[in-house]
């Protein structure tokens, strides 16, 4: 156990490495001189160098990197040159944001496919579960922007049940959070959940065929009670492996689905700071976003140990 | 049994909370408040200072409602007084004395005097202003202070476009004890002041109770940024927005047409469509080339193809709220023969680079120009290049093209074609000499040589105007006042107010 942790955290500390390596090396070929897109097309070469040297962008790349990357370490974003505020704290802001999206994103997904899916699965050889499994083999194969759009023009135009865009923190008018934030969930979560149900029925399949299930029903519990209390704990093992996948998912579709919803989290953040090229900025967020993959895949690992005690022995 | 409720259960609530939701909504809808508004925009701006950040998005918000110039510009592309009450012009034109406005006052409590007028023009030829824009004040030599209400302006030569260019952001007026922290507290003395800066959603603007002039009606108004259109459009269905500004996706407007709660307008910018020709280099050196061009596109059809007929055909790069407008779009009419025969006297068929920045209306355009061009032996190569950087860089640095297509949105940038070292590639010594002799003159003498400039640039084919841009608002229809025309940068919000 204590070997594994280690293990991951080497991985963990190499990957961070790498990324960075990797996220600095396309910010500095992407085209566009900050200091250019400041001061205009026509300005002064003067003010340009000036400039340039004001925002750091003049030094060479490797001591560029240096001095970002020693920041990073210390936990220190940098200080953004296009609005003059601390990187770290805003991230942060959005972070929190996106993390509502994502986080409730996950919970409707989890929600609708566990019973989706257990019911198709036991349902496999009757009509309602071929139609269950249609319904969300029909949903994996819409994109979640789609939905987003859909869901805009039925719920927030025409029947005007909720908002069609914004953003209020729940603390702040709790109703007012739910009302603008249930479309974006839903466009994240039910596409989400589509798909998950697909893992959750076969899995659940694999179980029913289990000899230890059918000696569970031979010692006379109903099929019900054998899945639930010795199929559903097995089942659960690979449709983990998938939820950490569908985190990251989630994570790429709030991007998109917060600028539809104009929603202030990192994917409108990171949108922002391409536009602008205020590239520390757009740095930090991806470190950011790497950063929350990697927690995520370290928490599925440690997930896996929980749910099976077989691997806490070895 | 647990897991399986717990799940269970989660669903449930899930349920619920949708359900609560929806019937929250359904039941409490508030009243419209009617004494604010809300517009939706495109591009947010990333802080609030236009003296070290260029773009549009900053004195869109910002200019003529948070800040003041000694003029502005009215509907009709005037120049008219704003905290100059008046002004007069010495005789050899080089001295402007303004009268200014006695009870204005900053939003920090400070009075408005001719100090800070001393003050604001000194600061942008100071290393404080670093955009190129910087350059519009230039020609001032020296700024007098006679009286607290009486200000000269002395300019080193006469410049008719110094006076126009104080309408915008580089004649904003600022307090010497209001710049500390000009990217998040602007402190202006317009009508408005900054309420709320909600980062990546919107900018809320607060009336004033102590302004000088006329109170605005609206006590809030706020900018809120849309990056996607039917974002935008779904917002003001669903009443979350009031106004759409500068409304691009032309061809999804029918949604808002047909609908009496919904008001359309159309009116002009300052955004002249341009195909541009490399005048410099390559085959459109040859003016018979390019007047082949002028006369094979069908400019008429592509307006009605790519912007649903909105904007305007103008011939040359003067939009009608100039004082020296002139319609000369009938200058080449379609004519492909004519087009086809030009190409053969130039040597025959060509092919053509036509590299266009990645922008809907160019993409558009430039399918419409292809097409065209292809029926009189040109071969254009469409390009598409990422803006702004790419197309910055390639087209308007390097001057690497044959034919581009850009939205040219400063206002008078006609005298763009007067520097031979612009992208255009054109050097002709008398547009040159008449654009300075315009810029020097009186206002009769001005109108004459830009009138005589628009022509010859229009006769030397430099470069096809394909149209002006629309300027195109939607909004509620019991909202008036909302500006329509783009004269200047500001979207001007002081004269809204809602139908009672």
């Amino acid at each position: 156990m204590g070997r594994m942790l280690l293990r991951r955290v080497g991985v963990f500390a190499v990957t961070i490495v790498v990324a960075s390596v990797i996220v600095f090396g396309v910010m500095a070929v992407l085209p566009g001189d900050p200091a250019v897109v400041a001061l205009g097309v026509n300005a002064d070469p003067e003010l340009l160098q000036q400039t340039r040297e004001q925002f750091g962008t003049d030094r060479p790349l490797a001591e560029q990197y240096m001095s970002w990357a020693g920041g990073l370490l210390q936990g220190d974003f940098g200080t953004s040159y296009v609005t003059d505020a601390p990187i770290g704290p805003v991230v942060v802001d959005r972070l929190l944001v996106t993390l509502w999206l994502v986080g409730l994103g996950l919970v409707v997904a989890v929600a609708l496919a566990v019973p989706l899916g257990v019911a198709s699965a036991v349902w496999h050889r009757k009509a309602r579960g071929t139609a269950l499994a249609a319904v969300s083999q029909a949903g994996m194969a819409v994109p979640a922007f789609v939905l987003a759009i859909l869901l805009v023009s039925i719920f927030a135009v025409r029947l005007q049940w909720v908002e069609s865009s914004g953003w209020v923190p729940p603390a702040e008018d709790p109703v007012e959070f739910l009302k603008q934030i249930a479309l974006p969930v839903l466009s994240l979560g039910l596409v989400q959940a589509a798909l998950l149900s697909r893992y959750v029925r076969s899995a659940t399949l694999d179980v029913l065929r289990e000899d230890y299930l059918r000696t569970a029903r031979a010692k006379g519990l109903t099929p019900g009670r054998a899945l639930v209390r010795h199929g559903l704990r097995n089942a659960s093992i690979p449709v983990v492996t998938v939820l950490g996948l569908q985190v990251v998912a989630l994570l790429v579709d709030a991007i998109i689905i917060e600028v539809i919803f104009v929603v202030p989290g990192l994917g409108s953040l990171l949108l922002e700071s391409v536009s602008n090229r205020d590239l520390l900025t757009v740095q930090g967020v991806v470190m950011v976003i790497v950063g929350v993959v990697l927690v995520v895949n370290l928490l599925v690992d440690l997930l896996y140990v929980a749910i099976d005690p077989r691997l806490r022995r070895s | 049994m647990s897991r399986f409720r717990t799940i269970a259960a989660v669903g449930l609530a899930t349920g619920l909370l949708a359900v609560s939701a929806c019937s929250a909504g359904s039941s409490a809808d508030p009243p419209e408040s009617r004494d604010s508004a809300t517009l939706a925009f495109t591009a947010e701006p990333a802080n609030l200072d236009f003296t070290t950040t260029d773009g549009t998005a900053i004195p869109q918000v910002l200019m003529d409602n948070v800040y003041e110039g000694l003029v502005k510009l009215d509907q009709n592309g005037e120049v008219v007084p704003a905290l100059a009450k008046s002004w007069t012009i010495s005789p050899d034109r080089r001295t402007y004395e303004f009268k200014l406005q006695q009870d204005a006052t900053f939003s920090n409590g400070e009075p408005f005097t001719a100090e800070d007028v001393k003050f604001s023009i000194e600061r942008v030829q100071s290393d404080a202003w670093t955009i190129s824009l910087k350059s519009y004040m230039d020609p001032v030599e020296r700024v007098e202070v006679v009286s607290p209400d009486t200000v000269r302006v002395v300019l080193s030569r006469p410049s008719n476009s110094w006076l126009f260019n104080m309408t915008t952001r580089v004649g904003a007026m600022f307090d010497p004890k209001g710049v500390s922290d000009l990217a998040n507290q602007p402190v202006g003395t317009g009508p408005y002041e900054l309420g709320e800066w909600n980062r990546g959603d919107s900018i809320v603007l607060r009336r004033r109770d102590d302004y000088w002039g006329e109170e605005p009606a609206l006590r809030t108004v706020t900018f809120k940024y849309f990056q996607d259109a039917t974002s935008a459009s779904n917002a003001l269905l669903s009443e979350g927005a009031d106004v759409i500004a500068n409304y691009q996706a032309l061809d999804a407007l029918a949604q808002f047409e047909g609908d009496d709660q919904f008001e359309v307008s159309e009116g002009t910018t300052n955004g002249e469509v341009v195909l541009a020709m490399n005048n410099a280099s390559g085959p459109l050196q040859d003016i018979r080339l390019r007047k082949a061009v002028m006369y094979a596109v069908d400019r008429q059809a592509l307006l009605e193809s790519t912007s649903n007929g909105m904007g305007q055909l103008i011939g040359s790069m003067v939009p009608p709220t100039d004082p020296w407008y002139e319609d000369l779009s009938d200058l080449y009419t379609h004519d492909p023969q004519r087009a086809r025969q030009l190409v053969e006297q130039a040597g025959g068929p060509v092919r053509l680079r036509l590299r266009v920045p990645n922008l809907p209306y160019a993409v558009a355009a430039a399918q419409v120009v292809k097409s065209d061009l292809s029926e009189v032996g040109i071969t254009a190569v469409i390009q598409p290049l990422e803006f702004p950087a790419a197309w910055l860089q390639q087209v308007f640095t390097n001057h690497s093209y044959d034919m581009s297509i850009i939205q040219h949105v400063e206002p008078r940038d006609i005298a763009t074609f007067a520097d031979p070292a612009y992208y255009w590639g054109y050097d002709n010594p008398q547009v040159q000499r008449l654009v300075a002799e315009a810029d020097t003159g009186t206002p009769q003498q001005q109108n004459a040589r830009m009138q005589e400039v628009a022509r010859t640039l229009a006769e030397d084919a430099v470069a096809d105007w394909l149209y002006l841009f629309p300027n195109v608002h939607v909004f509620a229809a019991d909202l008036n006042g909302v500006p329509q025309n783009q004269v200047g940068e500001s979207f001007d919000v002081t004269d809204l107010s809602w139908a009672s």
